[in-house]
């Protein structure tokens, strides 16, 4: 039974890491643009210029 | 790092820099290659240190140097082929704050449910002595931060409530909480066999995801139209006395400041005019779409557009003295009757508060009068409300609201609440007002056959080059008839004539008519060859079909408008509607008043100022996405794009949605009937609570999801 004393302490930190995380995440503007974010992977980096580009 | 800079401060901050953020929308922004170009185009401009665009709102926000003006930037920003607006300080963002508390609470409560539902299946699974009661410590530990933290949202609105001697659905959610904690932490000090942490906050947390839901769909289609807001004035160039000008928000001018109007600018107060003569657009204001010439010594309003030649412009009125104010005065008593509209689930609560209760208490006293002894008695009492309690009523609404907002949002039809979709589900009657709702509302070329293809691909270049509302429509129709601009050199603007470049080493021009005609008209010169293209304002292309709709739906349709009999007339023969015309605002209001008191409950589709009173007048309300501020703000939903298809979709939708709900009400009816007999027969234990709980919930949820495949296919047979 002894295991309980690390076991119940363990699921509790990791339950509080991801709530701490959650809150970290909303803190700092992860979840104001998420559309953008979705689109914002087709980008291509850099090498083009103005006239392709275009959608 | 500050070691590093600390020697040479002149380096780190060079005198001129001196940075400040400014935010504009630009609603054109569609496209992920769009994102690219604004932020490259604009990160490209020197004195620009960053720009980043926020998709979802639409947005885009730029630290740069002081020395660029928000004008500059917008230049910038039309150059690269995007109309953008100086971003008001995000006025309809006073939910955001609301969103995030109840996002905040949601994960508290799941983080907690999730322990302690770990702890209670211990427990279920046979857990006992020493074992049982430290698990049962554990969850209280867990569970009464949580429990204090996430419910907040509940007990707050539910003592608001109280101290009003109302009741609304928190007032019992949050006594069967308390109750259940109470009850449970006795359990807990005297080694019981039960305790109900997991239910309380398992309760909470499909309650809170209701709630998350709710301000979800609310602050979606808020910020959608918010990205749409903005084409009204907002300011203008003050002439200074020493000639130069500068840039005075709206609610800044005071009377006697001499604003400089451009073409194609909207007024943003009201004033004389000092110098010059030109033509405004005052449908804003009158919903009179032809514009009408204005001479110096004559008043104009906030909200009118110059169409024409530059003017001087004396401030009489400013900000709150416009003649705008008079409406929004109409319209602040018009809103009020709304608010007194009571939504489903508080009118579902105010039956279902006092029967819930009232079973407890008759639970508690019949097991103490049989004998039970008051602990055991009031164990039973609480395991009523527990399971009673209106976890699935609570997900019942919002679930179904939230699905069919997001299914009528991808059709261009923003939503501001789900007691916006309560109200069309009940309409039985739609006033159209013309100007702006059944027309387009912008001027169009009434045939472009007049122009050869060299002829448009030289219009649209000149068109697409300037902000005049003329150019504008004219380069939209260009766009949808497929031409391709043609490449210009020198391209020139001259305010109020029209513009001006060299194509293929030939003069060409987009010139206002020398002389005044009839309506409106531009005429596109190419080396000397006139050609003139007369605009006028197109009805909506699916009008015929949306009215044949709504009238299959059984809703009767009429036009309400401030125009003229003879334009009125001519638009209602052609849709053969019934027509007001010359209506005044507040005989628009007091139309939609009679109708209410006849038992009607009337839909307004409008878009003027002079709408307004009438938007928030009516029953429920919807304005195009093209409409004035004060509109979009007093409508409860903005449908975007050309198209008036979204007006009978969301009837339909609304009927759709409020049927769900109802079966969900059922649902959670039929789920109480079996239920609480077990309850009051004391069998009800927290694992029992846990199943049927959840279990419930999930029915309510899966039935809601149904709902995005019906507005699927009420979206293709539209």
């Amino acid at each position: 039974m002894t295991i309980l004393g690390f076991l119940i302490p363990l699921a509790l930190i990791m339950g509080l890491v991801g709530l701490v995380g959650f809150f970290w995440a909303m803190k700092s503007g992860q979840f104001e643009d998420l559309d953008g974010a979705a689109n914002r992977i087709l980008i291509d980096e850099e090498e083009d210029s103005d006239d392709d580009a275009m959608g | 790092m500050t070691d590093l800079v600390a020697p040479y401060p002149d380096i780190a901050t060079p005198p001129e820099a001196d940075f400040v953020d400014s935010r504009f929308t630009v609603p054109g922004m569609r496209c992920a290659g769009c994102i690219a170009k604004v932020e490259r185009g604009l990160g490209a401009i020197s004195g620009v240190e960053t720009a980043r665009v926020n998709f979802s709102a639409k947005r885009v926000a730029v630290h740069h140097a002081s020395t660029i003006t928000d004008d500059d930037l917008i230049g910038a920003l039309r150059k690269l082929g995007f109309e953008a607006e100086r971003a008001a300080d995000n006025p309809l963002g006073r939910d955001d704050g609301e969103q995030r508390r109840l996002a905040r609470a949601l994960a508290v409560a799941g983080f907690g449910m999730m322990n302690i539902m770990l702890l209670s299946v211990s427990v279920w699974s046979g857990a006992d002595a020493i074992t049982r009661d430290m698990f049962h410590w554990i969850s209280a530990l867990i569970a009464v931060p949580v429990i204090a933290y996430a419910g907040r949202p509940f007990f707050a609105s539910a003592a608001m409530a109280l101290r009003y001697r109302r009741t609304n659905m928190d007032v019992p959610i949050s006594i069967g909480v308390l109750l259940a904690t109470g009850m449970s932490l006795y359990e807990t000090l005297t080694g019981g066999l039960h305790a109900y942490f997991d239910g309380a906050v398992m309760l909470l947390f499909f309650l809170l995801a209701g709630r998350v839901l709710d301000a979800m769909m609310r602050s979606r289609a808020r910020s959608g139209i918010a990205a749409l807001l903005g084409r009204m004035g907002k300011g203008a160039q003050v002439l200074n006395s020493d000639g130069s000008t500068r840039y005075v928000a709206a609610e800044e001018l005071a009377p006697n400041m001499v604003m400089l109007v451009a073409a194609g600018e909207s007024l943003a107060a009201d004033g004389v005019i000092v110098e010059g003569r030109t033509r405004v657009d005052s449908s804003m204001l009158t919903g009179e779409s032809e514009p009408r010439p204005v001479l110096e010594g004559e008043t104009i309003h906030a909200g009118m557009i110059n169409l024409g030649d530059p003017v001087r412009v004396k401030v009489t009125a400013a900000a709150q003295d416009t003649a705008i104010a008079d409406i929004a005065r109409l319209m602040d008593e018009a809103g009020q009757s709304r608010s007194r509209y009571v939504r489903i689930a508080d009118r579902a609560s105010r039956l279902y508060a006092p029967a819930v209760h009232s079973l407890a208490a008759l639970s508690f006293l019949g097991w103490w009068l049989a004998g039970a002894g008051v602990y055991k008695a009031l164990l039973i009492a609480v395991s009523v409300l527990i399971i009673t309690c209106p976890c699935a009523l609570g997900l019942a609404v919002p679930a179904a609201q939230v699905v069919a907002s997001g299914a009528l949002m991808r059709r261009g039809l923003l939503i501001k609440d789900g007691s916006a979709l309560e109200r069309l589900a009940e309409v039985d009657q739609v006033l159209f007002d013309k100007t702006g709702t059944l027309t387009l509302g912008e001027p169009r070329p009434v045939d472009l056959g007049v122009l050869d293809p060299q002829g448009r691909s030289v219009a649209l270049a000149l068109a697409q080059a300037s902000r005049h509302p003329l150019s504008r429509g004219l380069a939209k129709a260009l766009r949808a008839a497929g031409t391709e601009p043609a490449v210009l050199d020198g391209i020139s603007e001259e305010a109020g004539r029209g513009m001006q470049a060299r194509y293929q080493g030939r003069e060409v021009a987009l010139l206002r008519p020398e002389f005044e005609v009839g309506g409106l008209a531009v005429d596109l010169l190419i080396d000397g060859m006139r050609t003139r293209l007369a605009f006028s304002d197109p009805l909506r292309p699916d009008v015929r079909e949306t009215l044949s709709d709504l009238s299959g739906q059984g809703v009767t349709a009429a036009i309400i408008s401030g125009d003229r009999e003879a334009s009125v007339g001519a638009v209602a023969e052609d849709l053969k509607l019934f027509a007001t015309h010359s209506m005044k605002p507040a005989g628009k209001l007091a139309l939609l008043e009679r109708l209410k008191g006849a038992g009607h409950f009337p839909l307004m589709v409008g878009d003027g100022l002079n709408d307004g009173p009438a938007l928030a007048g009516a029953h429920v309300s919807l304005a195009p996405g093209g409409a004035s501020d004060v509109s979009q703000q007093a409508a409860d939903a903005v449908f975007v794009g050309e198209r008036l298809m979204p007006v009978a979709l969301a009837l339909r939708v609304a009927r759709r949605t409020m049927a769900i709900v109802r079966q969900n009400f059922a649902m959670a009816a039929i789920y109480n009937v079996f239920a609480v007999p077990l309850a009051i027969l004391g069998h009800v234990t927290p694992l029992v609570a846990a199943i049927a709980m959840s279990g419930s919930s999930l029915v309510v949820v899966g039935n809601s999801l149904r709902l995005a495949r019906a507005a699927g296919r009420a979206n293709e047979q539209a």
